[in-house]
């Protein structure tokens, strides 16, 4: 690819994430994406300003939502005129967003842009059973109202009942935590080695917001002006009395201390040409470099549900000529603990990197102390389609602060056995 | 809904009880709108010997389009007298002789402008005792006006004359509508006057950062700057930060979330500005907070916690935005009526707010200020309709509201119009003085 210029991140807005059916359980997507855009709008002084294009979505949407960013963006203080469109890639979204948003940038299509996400698990779009669907959308076609009533007469009342959307795959009918237990199991991640991860995370968070590092990353939204989820107390002796949430027996290692919640949220990114934001006396914080996706099979193969962006991580390496270890921060979203933790384990395992990733050796372990420095999903919670959004806009930060040159590794596991992962480096 | 005393009185059955009880019934004031000519109607000007200052006001008069009487008339909607030659307490007999006739036909919501010279500048003692007495007469007009007017001295030191017109212009107008009872004063001008383009634009092309802008009075002044041409930094704490949004966005402005006691509070405020507008022109230190408790009770939290955010937290940042600000920038502060009368389990907040105060006089004074040409005031708001005020019990709100001249409480827009007129550039005669936003309250007074 020749590029024409690099994609530049200007920084961030989300909300605080809440915990479903909390302060945002009225909230909608797009109140809440509308609401986070504003906050970005506010903070680099973008009222009336034509974005390139704004790119967002969410994993869990209303039919009537068809063009949430587009009906968003009309919402917002942007002008009118700046163009919307929606993805999903389930958990992935959110970075998604953001590559294909950069790559317009690289290639000069557009010199600004915004990504983001959102989701709600309280707001929920709930479903008629599909038979009844069906049966109502035939009585809607009838031409008269005898032909509509006799159409009626076909319900049933097997027909009747609700669908609300599940945390579930739909080829293996399991839940993600059950696909992550035996993941877990696998790698023998140990119950106290999540517990752990989880207490960091909480930690690592509350300092972070302490020491003010969200004043210029979160906008408070409905009276919240924290993550819900955030428990600045979180120790080991609360996390191990939990009694847990997935698995069977001896093996069961998960709980809902060390397995983020279902929570509400929204997140966006500004990313512009350097250009853009010098006209705009915007400051660059890093710079998206490069972004990649994988998927695995984790329906007739053998591989775990969450594993992907340990395929998609030794992609982007080589691609670019680094290895693991050359990175300041590492950003690996914490679908449960035992995700990192057995992504991290997969690296270092020889076997595994030379039968499954191909490669002549293992790749190694990272500085645990670069891991998440300012907690992640276990503590902020995880909207499924805001976390590549508020991971992207918080990495860009760090890198600013860390300096020209500094790397960051950013790896999202999604629905679906994928799997999307970027390097950012710092301005 | 909330009784409103005011919403009583001048409707059906309590108009009717308030003119047979003789209860006093507020006026709505009358406030600036852009595009409105100056005054709604003709303007009384008259003066003691040679009057230079009522030339002066002619003159301004006459370039604004208002019409001239010379005699009083019910069409006479403000009088302004100067009496910057009065000699001895004898020459003041002209306020009753040509200024009490003009009372009687006074149309509503009229002004009064009292034009000196300041006391010290006095040549005897006979001079001195006849300038000191205008405060006396201004505050009394203010007590005897109705229908919503108000009456200010406006004290022009020798030199200052040409820097007149900012003052007379914000008296006159609906910009001062909840200001009455006070004294101006005008001493020579630290850096150029400069009249605005246009007078309903006097803050074109400036930046202006305003602390404490999420919401109440902070939000009515960051929208009243805007209004007035500014660019406006939005500033307030981050559990503020989705209102301050709101308010940012809703002008056209940035918003800048931080705690204004964080110790890089001034370093970022002056990065954000630099980066996005190339510095500023105009600081309001507005945040602040209350934490009302007896003294006798007071803990150390409560009463350090006011003092270092409405106090404390200025004197740091302006370390680093005095030396940032713009050469004849404007810096204004956000006092309090209880920081000059004190307010019962407010020692702690009244002792910031006295002490922003005396900072502004100080400041104002700091050579290095002056060499910049920045002015440095503050206003004292009274009793002002907001969020907070409508939290007060109802009995003690309504005393609040009625304790003035005007009967009735300000709007936080009435505290706004008074910093913007500080942050003229027209007004670089006025600096280190705090002016009341009260509609004349009597505390204090």
């Amino acid at each position: 690819m020749t590029e024409t210029c690099r994609a530049a991140i200007i920084g961030g807005n989300r909300i605080p994430f809440a915990r479903q059916f909390g302060p945002y359980a009225e909230a909608s997507n797009q109140d809440m994406l509308t609401a986070a855009l504003e906050g970005l709008i506010a903070r680099y002084g973008l009222v009336g300003e034509r974005v390139g294009e704004v790119v967002a979505g969410a994993v869990v949407k209303h039919s009537r939502d068809f063009n949430l960013t587009r009906e968003s963006v009309l919402g917002s203080s942007l002008a009118p005129t700046t163009p919307a469109y929606d993805i999903q890639q389930a958990c992935g979204t959110g970075l998604e967003a953001a590559i294909l948003v950069a790559n317009k940038i690289r290639l000069g299509q557009i010199d600004s842009g915004i990504a983001g996400g959102v989701d709600t698990s309280s707001d929920a779009p709930i479903t008629v059973r599909e038979s009844l669907r069906r049966k109502l959308l035939r009585v809607n076609r009838g031409k008269s109202p005898v032909e509509m009533a006799t159409r009626l007469l076909a319900l049933r009342p097997g027909d009747l009942g609700i669908e609300i959307p599940a945390n579930s795959e739909p080829r293996t009918g399991l839940s993600m935590g059950e696909h992550m237990a035996q993941t877990a199991r696998r790698w023998a991640i140990s119950r106290e080695a999540q517990d752990e991860l989880a207490m960091m995370s909480h930690h690592n968070l509350a300092r972070a917001y302490d020491e003010g590092f969200f004043d210029d990353l979160v906008t408070s939204y409905l009276g919240l002006s924290r993550d819900q989820n955030l428990r600045p107390d979180s120790s080991m002796a609360k996390l191990s009395a939990l009694k847990p949430a997935f698995g069977k027996g001896d093996h069961a290692t998960m709980t809902a201390g060390n397995s983020t919640p279902l929570t509400d949220g929204a997140s966006v990114v500004l990313l512009a040409s350097e250009q853009w934001a010098a006209e705009h006396g915007l400051t660059v914080q890093a710079f998206f470099v490069d972004g990649e996706s994988a998927a695995i099979d984790y329906v007739h193969g053998d591989e775990g549900l969450l594993m992907a962006p340990a395929y998609a991580v030794p992609r982007l390496l080589a691609r670019q000529g680094l290895s693991l270890q050359d990175f300041d921060y590492y950003e690996i979203h914490e679908a449960f603990a035992a995700t990192v933790l057995s992504t991290l384990k997969a690296w270092e395992d020889e076997e595994f990197c030379t039968t499954r990733l191909g490669l002549p050796g293992p790749l190694g372990s990272i500085d645990r102390s670069r891991l998440n420095v300012n907690g992640s999903s276990l503590a902020a919670g995880h909207p499924f389609a805001a976390t590549g959004g508020r991971i992207v806009a918080s990495l860009a930060k760090m890198l600013h602060a860390k300096g020209p040159g500094s790397r960051g590794l950013i790896s999202i596991c999604a629905a679906g056995g994928q799997g999307v992962v970027a390097i950012l480096e710092g301005a | 809904m909330a009784f409103s005393y005011g919403g009583f009185v001048n409707s059906g059955v309590g108009k009717f009880l308030a003119s047979n009880l003789g209860l006093p019934r507020p006026t709505r004031l009358r406030r600036h709108t852009p595009g409105e000519s100056l005054v709604p109607g003709a303007v009384f000007v008259d003066g003691f010997g040679e009057a230079p200052l009522a030339a002066q006001v002619r003159g301004v008069l006459e370039g604004a389009g208002v019409q001239l009487a010379t005699v009083p008339s019910t069409s006479v909607v403000a009088a302004v007298l100067d009496l910057s030659k009065v000699r001895s307490p004898a020459d003041l007999d002209i306020v009753r002789t040509s200024l009490g006739p003009a009372l009687k036909t006074l149309a509503p919501t009229g002004r009064v402008v009292i034009l000196g010279r300041p006391v010290a500048g006095a040549v005897d003692v006979a001079q001195a005792a006849g300038r000191r007495a205008l405060e006396g007469i201004v505050r009394s007009i203010g007590k005897e006006l109705r229908g919503g007017g108000t009456a200010n001295l406006v004290l022009v030191a020798e030199g200052a004359d040409d820097a007149l017109e900012g003052t007379l212009r914000f008296l006159l107008s609906g910009r001062s509508a909840y200001v009455s009872g006070q004294v101006f004063h005008l001493a020579e001008p630290v850096a150029p006057v400069q009249a605005p383009a246009d007078w309903d634009a006097p803050l074109a092309g400036k930046v202006a950062v305003v602390t404490g802008a999420a919401r109440g009075i902070g939000a009515a002044i960051a929208s009243t700057l805007a209004r007035d041409g500014a660019t406006v930094v939005c500033v307030d704490v981050p559990s503020a930060s989705g209102p301050l949004a709101e308010v940012a966005n809703s002008l056209g402005g940035s918003a800048l979330a931080l705690d204004v006691t964080s110790a890089d509070a001034g370093t970022r405020i002056v990065e954000h500005t630099q980066s996005r507008h190339g510095g500023f022109d105009i600081v309001v230190h507005n945040a602040g907070i209350t934490r009302d408790k007896l003294l006798a009770n007071i803990d150390a939290d409560r009463w350090a916690s006011v003092l270092e955010v409405n106090l404390g937290s200025i004197l740091v940042m302006n370390q680093v935005l005095v030396p940032a600000i713009a050469e004849g920038g404007h810096i204004v502060n956000v006092a309090s009526i209880a920081g000059i009368a004190g307010n019962r389990g407010q020692t702690n907040y009244a002792a910031s707010k006295a002490g922003v105060i005396g900072m502004t006089a100080a400041l104002a004074q700091d050579p290095t200020v002056r060499a910049k040409g920045v002015t440095v005031n503050a206003v004292a708001p009274g009793f002002i309709e907001t969020e907070m005020t409508a939290k007060v019990p109802l009995a003690t709100r309504e005393v609040g509201r009625l304790m003035n001249s005007l009967s009735q409480g300000g709007l936080p827009v009435d505290v706004a119009e008074t910093i913007g007129y500080f942050a003229w550039d027209a007004n670089r005669a006025v600096t280190g003085t705090t002016v009341r936003v009260c509609g004349q309250m009597l505390l204090g007074a």
